[in-house]
């Protein structure tokens, strides 16, 4: 018994630096990326969504709050600035086919955002959500930054938009398999392309574990969404919202 | 490998400093993804140079969204009363997103390919 206080003492001393988290975060991921490759890298078995649901357990039993376990896990959230800035290798790799495909990847963006935005707002209205809420949900499918950037504009949540983000790119990565298979889908172009504009950099890390062809396409969806989305949802979303909510 | 490190820090500072001094609603770092696609693209050398830095970031571009994603413990709050809202609201919208890009790129494709062949038929035509 006389071991239990030193134990939690330890636990303190160590929560107070941001070793914990950080370690926290690559143990949780190692293990949830031992499980997807035990599943044989199958999408259900979203590394991602289970190495959030093991941190989340950790925090939720030990009563370490999200902002003293973000100090260390910050040192990963950074990375994803030069991550989000190497999309541009793959992308140049795959330079000679994005000019032969520029019409069909435009129409795709343009109608897949519009989609995006439109669609979220429109049933978190019709289902009885808040403006705000409309406001949070309406950028998800653009990457992270983006969408807490135009929620924010908008008077909406970031930090729930963030979530929603992180939601949609699980949910998308998840489903995206079987949704092209039965809309008989097989280029590994067009089902990168949308995976990307839809899930962003989830969709994308998912797309790369297929093969380098589709994350090539993922990233480059990926990164036009967020630049059209950045653009489309602060005019969009009010719209639609003004529309539907009185 | 550190060089490699370095030129994507660099360009990702140059994205910051535009959108700030532009005040452009895009973040940064995707403004620095668009100069380095310009910049490898001008002087392809460079390319083989950061690719293998490069991928080995990407190879593990699902653990940096992992921080982000506990959020929902600090957010789970924000939407009590309205779970079951959200979660239809993201499923949904996501399905169609992912229907709907698919199916127009693909349509566009197929147009395309139509078009291809129909051209070539014609050209045999004219051969005939």
């Amino acid at each position: 018994m006389r071991e239990l206080p030193q134990f939690g003492l330890i636990w303190v001393y160590l929560a107070a630096s941001p070793l914990l988290g950080l370690t926290l975060t690559l143990c949780a991921y190692v293990v949830a990326y031992w499980i997807y490759s035990r599943c044989k890298f199958s999408p259900l078995a979203n590394p991602v969504a289970i190495a959030i649901a093991l941190v989340s357990t950790v925090l939720l039993l030990s009563g370490m709050p999200y902002s003293e376990y973000f100090a260390g896990a910050q040192f990963v959230h950074f990375l994803l600035g030069p991550a989000t800035v190497a999309l541009a290798i793959p992308l140049a790799r795959q330079l000679p086919r994005l000019r032969k495909s520029f019409l069909p990847l435009a129409c795709g963006l343009l109608a897949g955002s519009a989609t995006a935005i439109v669609s979220a707002v429109v049933l978190t209205i019709l289902l009885g959500g808040s403006p705000q809420l409309a406001f949070s949900i309406g950028p998800k499918s653009a990457t992270t930054p983006i969408a807490m950037g135009v929620a924010e504009k908008l008077g909406g949540l970031p930090a729930l938009t963030a979530v929603l983000v992180i939601s949609t790119g699980i949910f998308g990565a998840v489903a995206a398999r079987f949704l092209f298979n039965r809309m008989r889908i097989d280029s590994p172009e067009v089902r990168g392309f949308a995976l990307g504009v839809t899930s962003h950099g989830i969709g994308t890390a998912r797309a790369f574990q297929v093969n380098q062809e589709m994350g090539a396409f993922a990233g480059l969806g990926m990164g036009l969404n967020g630049v059209l989305t950045a653009f489309l949802a602060p005019w969009l979303i009010p719209v639609f919202v003004g529309l539907l909510a009185r | 490998m550190l060089a490699s490190f370095a030129t994507l820090l660099v360009f990702q500072c140059l994205g910051e400093g535009i959108t700030f001094a532009l005040k452009l609603p895009i973040p940064g770092p995707v403004v620095g993804m668009l100069l380095l696609f310009f910049a490898l693209v001008a002087y392809p050398s460079l390319l083989d140079r950061i690719e293998a830095t490069g991928s080995e970031l990407l190879r593990h571009l699902s653990l940096l969204f992992v921080p982000a994603g506990v959020g929902i413990v600090a957010a789970a709050g924000q939407v009590r009363g309205h779970w079951l809202t959200v979660i239809l609201a993201v499923a949904v919208s996501t399905l169609l997103t992912l229907a709907v890009t698919a199916a127009v790129t693909q349509a566009v494709i197929n147009w395309q390919n139509r078009r291809i062949d129909g051209n070539k038929k014609d050209g045999e035509g004219d051969h005939a």
